[in-house]
């Protein structure tokens, strides 16, 4: 009864969805008050009947009532509750259905933060939620219904894929998702104005806070993602070039530029049309990266099902949603009339110096990506794209925009002086022979490529600190004053610097992995592995008992010049229902190091084969992708997006240093 | 500058960008595109010399044998009608069992035998990578119904 309920729901989102695309349009062609207001009500009702929706597919995973059929295929009355409740979203229906959860989320908080917008943009916006909505809607409704009943209803369920049966890939597609559907509130906003045909920094500035959240969201999505198949795969892997994860990396990678272009347009009134394209082509990678991972032309763990109809629908939908708004881009851009103009060397032509290397690489991923699947539809050969293509294509790509970074902030609105912004960072020049130097001493000087890296990353970290210390005037003038500088410095200019930090930590950490090391060893318990000072002693190898799942656990012992450092335990696991075994890796950190231990097979014979990782900065991948979003939260919660917003600004007080 | 010129610039600008990166991309691929290839291929192409390759078939029962050494392993890939030696150093992925899927990378040795330094096995009882799934197709040694679900992880040494 409660999953027929939710059913209807969804069926009810649908007209609602429908009724939001047309009407409130309709209203603002027209100029009709009420008709328009219309939008915000379907708005918020939707994300009310989708939560109910959501809410009773929760229910029958919980209370694993198997009569449902994604329910008996992907649950187990044995599996841990936590993992019935991730369950929901780990499987095809429910993830769409938390898609749609979280598209509808978005439409409703238009409808609650947006009563400031003008009326009719307010309408647009929503309206083209709405179309999005209705096109999701649809899509789970025909081909993919999560309340599908099975008659009879088998007796228990066929259970989870274990390796998804883990905390931080349970809250992976959350995030994720976030950000890919994030984005379609920017999307809806460059389409409403070009049908409007109007831009201007009022628009901006409520696009960005939209954008800045989404991006926030999929940083996140895309670092717990990474660090889940860092720790559960067992090789020590973070980043494969995988399809799937370049699915959501190019979005993320366009939506970067997108978040830089829109500050053009907010201060300067300039770059308009790029901004409206970069909008419309985040959300459409974000829909193909759906396309590809949910329409099984891809197989991966990601990839749930493989049905013809699903991919056609999609297909579809990707076709109308991005094909129509580029055809009224084609007819309106021309008209938007752009604004302030700008000499090459300034900030201006420093951000979109950022937006073509990073619309670059995305299309270098993209063709990466999508290369091997043209090339199998066209009947080719079957090939593969991994590893070197994107090492010999992206990161040429990445390494000047890396290099120009600290530059952009450090040069004036229309016209910058390069001269002097190299000359301020002669501390961060300093700062990357510094560390080039100890590298050469106390590292191996064989990784050429990486101790460069690790000096782009102090020159990106040093960067950001000297474009601060200008803003507060450090050693220039009273440190009393520095101080309330310091304090009355806007939000969003510590996030910018806070994000640009987190950008140094990252490729700190990927640089750093070229100093890692490996040992495969077949040991008896009572025996060691040596690697990088550590000494490993594997103590014992017993059985242990899981919720759902038996298990050999390994104990082994880790001294470093004899004194204790960690006893680590890892286990290899084996999950009866799937007749699965999986690896459980045992990782101990100090945020400078990981070691990182995998229990691989045993010989039967009383001796198991030992896989030891010694991996330097490692974490700090991932904690500069923490600090990235956590940059981006500052620059949300940054006032100038909560007062009158919808009024034009004056500029700043002089002290506030106004541009960021 | 004018309006006019400063577009031009960013037009230049952007299409250098483009030339560079198609640069990039076409040397990339001519080096690092990796084919897939079925035993039977293999036996009667031969492999391109000192190219990176994919192998995919099935792990022919009683073929897998470790070494002393407790990380290099042995097995041979079939299809049915041809096989070929394999030779990987590691850890195998925790779903490689004798008779199942598999697809493992690395290059043909002047002797015969594959080096793999990958190798890629599914991650769900029901899953047959989709090259494989071709591969025994094309051998005529493909039975039973496609999966209905797939899910598959790669691993590595």
């Amino acid at each position: 009864m409660i999953a027929e309920l939710g059913h209807f729901a969804l069926a009810l989102a649908l007209v609602l969805a429908i009724v939001q695309a047309v009407v409130p349009l309709y209203g603002a062609s027209r100029g009709e008050p009420a008709l328009m207001a219309l939008a915000g009500s379907t708005a918020i009702a939707q994300f009310a009947l989708v939560a109910l929706a959501f809410a009773a597919l929760a229910h029958a995973y919980v209370t694993s009532d198997f009569s449902l059929a994604t329910v008996a295929e992907n649950s187990h009355s044995t599996k841990p509750l936590l993992y019935k409740i991730t369950g929901v979203w780990s499987n095809h229906e429910g993830s769409m259905v938390l898609w749609v959860l979280i598209l509808t989320l978005f439409g409703a908080a238009v409808a609650w933060f947006g009563t400031g917008l003008p009326p009719d943009l307010r309408a647009r916006v929503l309206a083209v939620q709405g179309m999005i909505g209705a096109g999701f809607f649809a899509f789970i409704l025909f081909t993919s219904n999560p309340f599908l009943r099975l008659v009879p209803a088998p007796p228990d369920g066929q259970g989870m894929n274990p390796i998804l049966q883990d905390l931080g890939l349970a809250i992976h597609p959350p995030f994720l998702y976030l950000g890919y559907v994030g984005f379609s509130v920017s999307f809806s906003f460059a389409v409403a104005a070009l049908i409007e045909g109007r831009v201007d920094p009022a628009w901006a500035r409520w696009v960005r806070p939209w954008t800045l959240a989404a991006w926030c969201a999929l940083t996140i999505g895309i670092a717990l993602g990474s660090w889940w198949a860092y720790y559960t795969l067992g090789w020590g892997g973070w980043w494969y070039w995988d399809p799937v994860e370049n699915a959501s990396f190019m979005p993320w990678l366009v939506g970067t530029a997108l978040l830089h272009s829109a500050i053009v347009v907010e201060k300067r009134d300039a770059l308009k049309t790029w901004t409206i394209l970069l909008a419309i082509v985040t959300f459409a990678l974000s829909l193909i990266g759906t396309f590809l991972v949910r329409s099984g032309v891809l197989t991966s763990v990601h990839a749930f099902a493989v049905d013809p109809a699903r991919g056609a629908f999609i297909l579809l939908l990707l076709i109308i949603a991005i094909g129509g708004p580029l055809i009224l881009y084609a007819v309106r851009a021309p008209s938007l009339r752009g604004g302030g103009l700008f000499a090459p060397i300034s900030r201006e032509g420093a951000l979109v110096l950022n937006n073509l290397l990073l619309a670059t690489g995305a299309a270098t991923v993209f063709i990466g990506t999508l290369y091997p699947l043209f090339l199998d539809a066209m009947g080719g050969d079957k090939v593969s794209v991994g590893f070197p293509f994107f090492n010999r294509t992206f990161v040429p790509l990445m390494v000047p925009l890396l290099i120009a970074m600290p530059f952009g902030p450090l040069l004036g609105w229309k016209r910058g002086d390069l001269l002097a912004a190299s000359q301020r960072l002669m501390f961060a020049a300093g700062a990357v022979v510094a560390v080039v130097l100890l590298v050469l001493l106390f590292a191996s000087p064989a990784a050429v490529l990486a101790t460069l890296g690790l000096g782009l990353a102090a020159w990106i970290g040093a960067g950001s600190l000297v474009e601060w210390s200008e803003r507060v005037q450090l050693f220039r003038t009273p440190f009393n004053d520095t101080l309330s500088r310091a304090r009355h410095l806007p939000r969003a200019a510590y996030g910018m610097t806070l994000a640009h930090l987190g950008v140094a930590v990252t490729v700190a950490g990927i640089a750093a992995s070229a100093w890692e090391s490996e040992r495969i060893e077949l040991v008896r318990p009572g025996q060691s592995v040596a690697i990088a000072g550590y000494d490993l002693r594997l103590d014992k190898v017993e059985s242990v008992e899981g919720p759902n799942y038996t298990a050999d656990r390994g104990t082994v012992t880790v001294t470093r010049h004899g004194s204790l450092v960690a006893v680590m335990q890892p286990e290899k696991r084996f999950f009866p229902v799937q007749q699965t075994p999986t690896t459980f890796t045992a990782i101990n950190t100090d945020l400078l190091s990981d070691l990182y231990v995998v229990l691989a097979d045993g010989d039967g014979k009383g001796a198991w084969t030992l896989r030891v990782y010694q991996k330097p900065l490692v974490p700090w991948i991932w904690l500069g992708c923490g600090v990235m979003a956590l940059g981006g939260l500052m620059s949300l919660s940054d006032r100038r997006w909560r007062v009158g917003a919808a009024v034009r600004r004056g500029r700043a007080p002089a002290g506030a240093a106004a541009d960021d | 500058m004018t309006r006019k010129r400063k577009r031009l610039l960013v037009v230049l600008l952007g299409l250098g960008m483009l030339a560079v990166a198609s640069t990039l991309v076409l040397f990339a691929f001519n080096d690092n595109l990796v084919f897939f290839m079925s035993p039977s291929d293999l036996a009667a192409k031969g492999a391109p010399e000192t190219r990176r390759l994919r192998l995919g078939g099935l792990v022919e029962a009683g073929s897998v044998a470790r070494q002393a050494d407790g990380r290099t392993i042995d097995f041979r890939v079939t299809d049915g009608n041809s096989a070929v030696p394999v030779v990987f150093s590691g850890v195998l992925p925790d779903l490689f069992r004798e008779g199942q899927g598999v697809v493992v990378e690395g290059a043909l040795a002047k002797s015969g035998v594959f080096k793999a330094d990958t190798v890629l096995a599914k991650h769900d009882e029901r899953y047959m990578p989709p090259e494989v799934a071709d591969a025994l197709k094309k051998a005529g040694h493909w039975q039973g119904e496609h999966p209905a679900a797939a899910t598959a992880a790669q691993a590595k040494p």
